[in-house]
């Protein structure tokens, strides 16, 4: 799929283009390859030569997760969860794609997901963390956050934990209308989340009542969250901003705003660099990638012009954070790899776990500032490969971990890549 | 309007009593309504009771929970096939559309064996049958399918005909494998009591290898009548096939398989079998002799596996267009006079008939669902075979399938979003169904009306991004979310909305003497010229923020341009003019010039705004608090 001498050549910058936007942000329009060869035929059964196996699981997937790994862990993930949406019955579904049984020559695992349990879920799965090896933290659409315990030994789920209306719209005839919770995440034991209502939400896993909670911290809906330090949350919001929140200060307001200046394209995902943690990746309703450098200005670094609809997730590589993904609505799933020079490509590519990131630590510093931060379009080189061939309907969401992919689609279908960098 | 040839099925509703009551009915786009009238059934009062509402569906497969992956997944191919270029060479483009039909018989393969193993695994006996049914449909649909597929699609010329029908047989007979694995397993073969039945079902489906591989071992058995065997044998082994590629002519097939034909007849008519009644049947059957096949009925279990045999060792060159003649006469032969063809024997007729739409319209009549009509006939359209038919009413039969099996996908809570591309693909009418469809979509959360809203832009509905912008801010403004409520009435243009929201902001600052949802009201930027209301709005929160940076002279102006721009709401002119007291007294301010230009009436109010100032109570009434407490 990847020859040895990358044929992406260095991304121009169409200067062209920032006549039309107002930002100073240079913008540029990358396309990706399409994946040529690996296309995988469906139908067949996943052998050995197959990159990707697909399940139809007969409903929309909104959420999928892979299970964290135990912190010495080599192995790759062998388990992840889903959630599902618009769907009269949701539900909460564990798989395993690790079939112990089947392990070929080289320890690879073969064959399609297979459910381990499942659980109904009161409304749509907004959102889903695993809190631990064994909970999982899921947003509603009904407002409620739950925590459902996945146990092992007898492979079942149940909610250990609920704040019911943790989300809700306090209007003046109602005492409390449920508003969908539309993010959640989890640094154990904190559980933070945010909703339509413009509320955010701090739990601890262990508590029954909120911890702390800001009321209409946002005039607009705000699509999600995720930690920036231990006490401080990003969130961003329907109206294009993106904002810092420290639990520290008794005030209710955020500690800092950052905006998409003029255009108001409302923003759906935040990811944060797992190393660096001033650079943050957001996906825009437009499709748009940004990049932001919190420690200076309020506006972007850089634009980059991907997806042709809403980007519904971005995530760095939680060990290899060179690498990018993002997925759509338009039903694309695109890989962002700035570490073109295949000869630096650290080691640490072909295990996963977290605990192999810091053997080449220093390295990744200096090549990641200059390709996530670079504002000279010319200097830096950015593969991007699209990961689906025939794209149809949109890829709600996706995780990697490891050398391990998993995405979920309306056409109610799960993908699972385990040779990511193969 | 055309004759009905067949009288509509009656659908009886359970609950639904038309003895005790009359019932009246209203169509819906996918389904229908029925409920009890106050009428009993003699045009008198119906006997006292509840009355109920019916919803009847048309399509009732589209909530079979195990066929979803069987929409989900044609729906991939489906929209594949539209995509694909026109431009191709045929050849090319012919093989691509055997491919798409393959592809959609492994689909409806694959959602077989998931329901046969959801079937096995059932522990209610209901549930049990209702899959067992529900495969036997989906193999009857692929049995269906294959055989429009060698017909139709790839339209098999004579000789690669007859192997693809041998072919079609082979997979879809397949009661007779257990009996074959059963005796392939014993010990000895040629000692079951099955054995010889084996051999037949292998020579009747022409797998003359499996067969001659089995003679074989009976022959070893029986070394006295071994020549016997060799000649059977050796019989088998000469017997011509058609060939796949163009090695030799129909012709050059023909003369060798007479010669071969006059071979056999020899030997059965010197009586080399006499001894061996299975071997001198095998023989018969062999020279295509009808009677000899016909005996061996119960182990070909179907008229067509008869007649496809029979072509074998009778026709094997037989044209497509002949097939018709001699699959109405198996039909007869095999069925006899004690039973009449079933609906599955009448599609699988028509097929051999060549009369495309008489399978589809019977496949419409005898399936529960429009699936597979629709995708039959879209690929058929495709192979350029359905163009000269044009209904009474609505466009094409394509699109008059399609359309029913997307409506049908619209009335589903989940599987709408695969109904979308159907309704593309509909160049008349598709557009008008996503329209009166997609607005019925309900709205739970934002995220739903923004998948909503997306597919309605990507087809310009302006209409209908209007009203599901209308309805989330109308919810929003509801819910007390005026920040949220003011986002989607800028996204929909929406002025009129704009300005009431912006009221709203205005009220409430003059009730609370502070804005709510600043961060919106200051980032506006260009979307503030939405309204003019909206662009009050923003400027005269922007005159705040410059009074609370004292930056006097730029508020003034400012405050000035917001009196003269005529953009003020009446209601607020008090306010506005409460806000410029204090402006007067700061003397770098040259305002109390200016604003001699404004007009008479209106300094007059300025006039008795000052009156007011020398009572502060009333002035805080009047909305300036904020204001005046800063200044003081």
């Amino acid at each position: 799929m990847r020859a040895g001498t990358p044929d992406w050549p260095c991304l121009p910058a169409r200067t062209a283009a920032l006549a039309a936007a107002p930002s100073a942000v240079p913008r540029r329009s990358p396309s990706p390859r399409s994946q040529s060869g690996g296309a995988w035929q469906r139908r067949e059964p996943c052998g050995a030569m197959e990159e990707v196996c697909a399940r139809f699981v007969s409903q929309k997937i909104s959420k999928a997760r892979w299970r964290p790994l135990p912190v010495a862990a080599l192995q790759p993930p062998d388990v992840f969860a889903t959630g599902s949406w618009d769907n009269e019955d949701n539900r909460i579904s564990i798989w395993s794609v690790g079939d112990v049984g089947s392990a070929g020559l080289n320890g690879e695992y073969q064959g399609e997901p297979q459910l381990l349990c499942d659980i109904r879920h009161n409304g749509d799965v907004m959102d889903m963390q695993f809190l631990d090896q064994e909970r999982i933290v899921v947003a509603s659409s009904t407002g409620s956050v739950t925590v459902f315990r996945h146990h092992q030994n007898s492979q079942t789920l149940s909610a250990s934990h609920r704040w019911e209306n943790a989300h809700c719209h306090a209007d003046q005839y109602t005492a409390c209308g449920g508003a969908a919770c539309t993010g959640v995440i989890c640094n154990n034991p904190e559980i933070v989340t945010v909703g339509e209502d413009g509320r955010i939400n701090l739990f601890r896993a262990d508590q029954k009542d909120a911890v702390r909670t800001i009321d209409n911290a946002d005039s607009s809906t705000l699509h999600a969250v995720t930690f920036l330090r231990t006490t401080e949350v990003l969130t961003v919001n329907s109206i294009g901003q993106l904002k810092v929140w420290d639990f520290r200060q008794q005030r209710n307001e955020p500690a800092q705003i950052f905006s998409l200046t003029g255009e108001r394209v409302p923003l759906h995902c935040v990811d944060r660099h797992p190393n660096q943690q001033h650079i943050v990746a957001t996906g825009g309703q437009d499709g748009m990638l940004s990049i932001w450098d919190i420690r200076q200005g309020t506006m972007p670094v850089s634009l980059l012009n991907a997806h042709e609809a809403e980007m519904w997730e971005v995530h760095f590589h939680p060990s290899n954070p060179d690498h990018l993904f993002t997925c759509s609505e338009d039903g694309s799933l695109w890989h962002w790899d700035t570490s073109t020079d295949v000869s630096e490509k650290p080691s640490f590519l072909h295990q996963g776990g977290r605990s192999t990131a810091y053997f080449s630590h220093s390295t990744i510093n200096q090549s990641v500032v200059s390709a996530w931060l670079s504002n000279d379009p010319t200097k830096d080189r950015m593969e991007i490969t699209n990961l689906i061939p025939n794209q149809t309907l949109s890829v709600n969401t996706l995780d990697v971990l490891g050398p391990c992919l998993v995405y979920g689609t309306d056409a109610e279908a799960i993908y699972v890549n385990r040779q990511l960098f193969a | 309007m055309e004759e009905l040839d067949t009288e509509p099925p009656v659908t009886v509703v359970p609950g639904a009593d038309p003895a005790r009551t009359q019932l009246c009915f209203e169509w819906g786009p996918a389904e229908m309504l029925l409920c009890e009238t106050l009428f009993g059934p003699r045009g008198g009062e119906r006997p006292r009771g509840p009355s109920c509402v019916f919803v009847v569906r048309r399509d009732q497969d589209i909530y079979m929970e195990t066929l979803r992956k069987l929409f989900n997944e044609s729906h991939g191919i489906f929209v594949g096939l539209q995509r694909c270029e026109e431009e191709r060479a045929v050849r090319a483009r012919n093989a691509q559309l055997i491919q798409v039909s393959k592809n959609y018989r492994s689909v409806i393969r694959a959602c077989m064996e998931d329901m046969h193993q959801a079937a096995i695994s059932a522990r209610d006996s209901a549930l049990h049958s209702q899959y067992s049914i529900q495969v036997s449909i989906l193999s009857a649909m692929e049995l269906i399918w294959n055989l429009c597929e060698i017909l139709f699609v790839e339209a098999a010329p004579a000789g690669p005909l007859l192997l693809r029908l041998l072919d079609w047989v082979q997979l879809h007979i397949c009661d007779v494998d257990n009996m074959v694995r059963e005796v392939l397993s014993s010990e000895n073969p040629s000692k079951h009591k099955l054995f010889w039945n084996v051999v037949d079902i292998f020579v009747l489906q022409g797998r003359m290898d499996e067969a001659r591989h089995l003679l074989s071992k009976e022959a070893i058995a029986n070394p006295t009548s071994m020549n016997m065997y060799k000649i059977l044998d050796d019989l088998m082994k000469k017997m011509p096939v058609p060939s796949v590629g163009n090695t030799q002519t129909l012709t050059e097939m023909e003369l060798k398989w007479q010669h071969w034909h006059e071979e056999c007849q020899r030997y059965l008519q010197d009586g080399t079998f006499a001894s061996s009644s299975h071997m001198e049947s095998i023989c018969k059957i062999l020279l295509g002799d009808e009677n000899a096949i016909l005996e061996k009925k119960e182990l070909m279990t179907t008229w067509y596996h008869f007649l496809v045999t029979r072509l074998l060792y009778s026709h094997p060159t037989v044209k497509p267009m002949e097939l018709r003649f001699y699959a109405q006469s198996s039909m007869d032969m095999f069925l006899g006079e004690e039973s009449s063809p079933e609906p599955l024997d009448t599609i699988l007729m028509a097929a051999f008939e060549f009369e495309l739409h008489q399978v589809i319209k019977e496949c419409s009549v005898a399936l529960s669902n429009w699936w597979f009509v629709a995708h039959l006939t879209d690929l058929l359209d495709h192979c350029k075979l359905l163009q000269s038919h044009n209904l009474y009413f609505g466009s094409n039969m394509r699109e008059f399938l399609l359309l029913e099996y997307a409506s049908g996908l619209f009335s589903h809570h989940s599987l709408w979003q695969l109904g979308v591309d159907y309704f593309d693909h509909c160049p008349e009418y598709g557009r008008v169904y996503l329209e009166l469809h997609i607005e019925r979509i309900p709205l739970n959360t934002e995220q739903k009306a923004l998948k909503v809203l997306r597919i309605c832009e990507q087809r310009q509905m302006h209409e209908q991004v209007r009203s599901i912008c209308k309805i989330m801010a109308m919810k929003a403004l509801r819910n007390n979310r005026l920040g949220s409520a003011l986002s989607w009435s800028i996204r929909a243009k929406d002025a009129a909305f704009a300005t009431l929201i912006s009221d709203r902001f205005l009220k409430d600052y003059c009730e609370r003497g502070r804005f709510s949802d600043l961060d919106l009201i200051d980032n506006l930027g260009p979307s503030m010229l939405l309204s003019d209301r909206l662009t009050f709005l923003g400027k005269y929160r922007e005159f705040h923020r410059l009074y609370g940076e004292k930056r006097f002279s730029e508020a003034a102006r400012l405050l000035l341009m917001l009196m003269t721009a005529h953009i003020a709401p009446c209601s607020f002119w008090m306010t506005l003019l409460t806000d410029a007291l204090p402006l007067l007294e700061q003397k770098e301010v040259r305002m109390l010039q200016s604003l001699s230009t404004l007009n008479v009436p209106r300094l007059g109010l300025f006039i008795a705004v000052q009156e007011l100032h020398s009572t502060p109570s009333v002035l805080s009434r009047a909305g300036g608090i904020g204001m005046t407490s800063n200044l003081e």
